[in-house]
């Protein structure tokens, strides 16, 4: 799960970490009164979506008089910003974050991240502030530093204070960034975070060390623990199809193409749709229906998959461990009478209860078209969508 | 000969009175695997299909002689049991609960350190040596005894291959699902490892997925040290980046864990990567056929 930046900011906040003050405003008034009570010299107007490449799109405007304020924050309420990150339809923007400017004299990088290959939390560090990470990795590697974070002592000062001088971030502000880095760390062990990512991290005139921008992912395995940061998400930045699947614990991610899928297990869910395009079809989904799906989710599952106009057919992929063929049977069957299926329906059933689910299949009557094999399933669906 | 488990292995179930613990004991009773305990804190002295339930995992231990544990608990506890397990000192722990939160498995795992259990998962389906041995949520059925191991990322779609080598006449010495969790107990170089010093397998099947870069140490492993035939395969081509597929691991991010990468790298390693999944079965049966080792593991009578 992703916030916002003045979300995440309040979040550092509460942890003592340095970040320039600033409001939420969502109408221009709003806007306006976060800035007069701010009463800096520069206002800057920021457009607050889950993606980043805002600056870019024209979604942050420095403001020298409430004027500005006023015009920045009416041309960007309401615009729709389309950056790397938001894919071609870009991403309408309903919320501002008036803050106010700071003197910036260098930016820098600072995140942290889980460490597959350690099994640690890493907080990677660079004087190479502003741009992608990413970018630094490919040309300066070496210019990317990193702390291994122990989990049962956590984060310690001196790993804060090599991090610091590694970054080259002036002497007299290392007490700054000590706090800024060890208070980091823990927002990130607190709140169950999968990204916290400061970019940039900078350091001002009046000898402070702020965070100008921060994202923040969230472990969504641990989000039941995290009241706090649930009440942060905001649902108009996610799919609508992919809130509705996750109300019935069903892992669903939309795609362009016009084969709905829906397969159990999330490796089977991805080889299927490798599969598709192999016999040149496109997928338009991925959907795990996952290991305890009963024939409510199952059904709830074909409505989200033909929810989607482009959708010209659906394969549904099943072999059988904990999940139950019969039950996937019944759960086809009533979906298909719910729905009125109109579209070709082709079903491979494998593993547990399968000759009980394929009985139920047959005998339903429905214009079902059964898949000996996956491959067998793919090739018959690519061809009767074309 | 197996890896991991066999005929003899004594299996206690954490979390035997759950729905899903539950159905799996019956399933694991009837393929003929010798649960001799389960442990339900509060059920102690009671009994499950014919099992004894214990209070803690220690009891059960003591009481049984146990040497593997399987976990069905619920994720916000699945930690804890594996710790217990851990802490018991058990052989092996099988962990097949999904949706365990990523910083309680680092804690898992730093308290792991210097102990002498294996843990196999989170969020997998357990692990198989056919005719002898289920510890898990797969379909024993799809199994045949032979001589080609199975390990795999995906639950589902070792399943897939496991059923395309037996309808192929070719059996499997064990299969390992390693699970699709970011921060897990067993790796792919370990069962590889395993498999390479088992002298019942002749050959491995290695499912991977987009994510992480298990699959790239695996193949460096395979380069410097494998002397068996190994054939691959990669789920996730299609995938588009920055989404989590289904599995916490299943996420290209930062253009890092490509299947693209991956199979290439694999590739020079010398291992053999089927196109599509449904080519599994077919590739490795090239590959023993290449290296005169088919006629060793046609166990059976394909099915045509």
């Amino acid at each position: 799960m992703n916030i916002h930046e003045y979300q995440g900011k309040e979040l550092l906040r509460k942890y003592g970490v340095a970040v320039p003050n600033g409001k939420v405003a969502f109408t221009v008034d709003e806007a306006e009164a976060a800035a007069k009570e701010l009463g800096s010299d520069v206002t800057v107007v920021k457009a607050q979506i889950h993606a980043g490449g805002r600056g870019k799109a024209g979604g942050v405007k420095l403001a020298k008089n409430l004027d500005d304020v006023r015009k920045y924050a009416d041309e960007i309420l309401g615009k729709t910003l389309v950056t790397h990150q938001t894919g071609p339809e870009g991403k309408e923007v309903k919320r501002l974050y008036i803050e106010e400017g700071s003197d910036i004299k260098k930016e820098y990088y600072l995140g942290v991240v889980l460490d597959r290959v350690s099994s640690r939390i890493v907080m990677m560090g660079s004087e190479e502030g502003g741009t992608e990470i990413e970018e630094v990795a490919e040309e300066n590697p070496e210019k990317i530093f990193r702390e291994y974070i122990d989990p049962a002592i956590g984060m310690q000062p001196y790993q804060a204070r090599r991090m610091a001088f590694n970054m080259n971030i002036p002497t007299d502000l290392l007490k700054e960034a000590v706090k800024f880095m060890l208070g980091l760390s823990k927002v990130f062990i607190d709140n169950d975070c999968s990204i916290a990512e400061i970019n940039p991290l900078v350091t001002t005139g009046d000898g402070k060390v702020m965070a100008l921008d921060a994202k923040f992912n969230f472990d969504s395995n641990a989000l039941y623990r995290q009241k706090e940061v649930l009440d942060y998400r905001d649902l108009d930045e996610e799919d609508p199809k992919e809130i509705e699947a996750s109300k019935y614990d069903l892992s669903y991610i939309a795609l362009d193409g016009n084969i709905g899928c829906m397969v159990n297990g999330a490796g089977l869910a991805m080889a299927t749709m490798d599969i598709i395009k192999h016999y040149s079809g496109d997928p338009a989904n991925f959907l795990d229906v996952g290991g305890g799906a009963t024939a409510e989710k199952v059904t709830e599952a074909f409505k989200i998959i033909l929810e989607d106009d482009a959708v010209k057919g659906i394969y549904v992929n099943i072999f059988g461990g904990i999940m139950k063929c019969d039950v996937i049977a019944d759960g086809v069957v009533e979906a298909t009478k719910q729905t009125g299926l109109e579209i070709p329906l082709v079903v491979r059933l494998e593993g547990t209860n399968v000759e009980k689910g394929k009985e139920i299949l047959e005998k339903s009557g429905l214009n079902i078209t059964a898949a000996d094999s996956m491959a067998d399933g793919a090739q018959k669906i690519v061809s009767l969508v074309q | 000969m197996s890896i991991y488990i066999n005929q003899d292995t004594k299996v206690v179930v954490q979390g035997i009175t759950g729905s899903t613990g539950l159905f799996h004991t019956q399933q694991a009773l009837e393929y003929g695997t010798k649960i001799v305990g389960g442990v339900t804190p509060g059920k102690g002295g009671t009994e499950v299909e014919g099992v004894p339930v214990f209070n803690t995992l220690d009891d059960a231990v003591e009481a049984t002689g146990a040497t593997v544990s399987v976990i069905y608990v619920p994720p916000a506890f699945a930690a804890d049991a594996i710790i217990e397990a851990v802490d018991a000192d058990l052989d092996l722990a099988i962990c097949i609960t999904e949706g365990i939160p990523v910083l309680d498995m680092i804690k898992v795992k730093r308290f792991m350190e210097g102990k002498r259990t294996r843990l196999v998962g989170p969020n997998c389906p357990g692990v198989i040596t056919p005719d002898e041995c289920k510890i898990g949520i797969m379909p024993g059925y799809i199994h045949k005894k032979g001589h080609v191991g199975v390990v795999s990322r995906s639950g589902t779609l070792t399943y897939e291959a496991v059923d395309q080598l037996t309808k192929a006449g070719v059996g499997q010495s064990t299969a390992v699902g390693i699970g699709g969790d970011p921060v897990n107990g067993t790796s792919f170089t370990d069962v590889l490892q395993a498999f390479n010093d088992d002298p019942d397998t002749e050959a491995v099947i290695m499912i991977g997925e987009i994510g992480g870069t298990a699959e790239e140490e695996a193949a460096e492993w395979i380069k410097q040290n494998m002397t068996k035939p190994v054939v691959g395969f990669i789920g996730g081509a299609t995938a588009p980046p920055g989404k989590r597929m289904g599995h916490a691991g299943a996420i290209i991010s930062g253009g890092k864990g490509t299947a693209e990468e991956k199979i290439k790298t694999l590739n020079e390693s010398g291992v053999q990567v089927a196109a599509t999944p449904a080519e599994i079965g077919d590739t490795m049966i090239n590959v023993l056929k290449e290296r005169s080792l088919y006629e060793k593991c046609l166990t059976h009578e394909p099915q045509v």
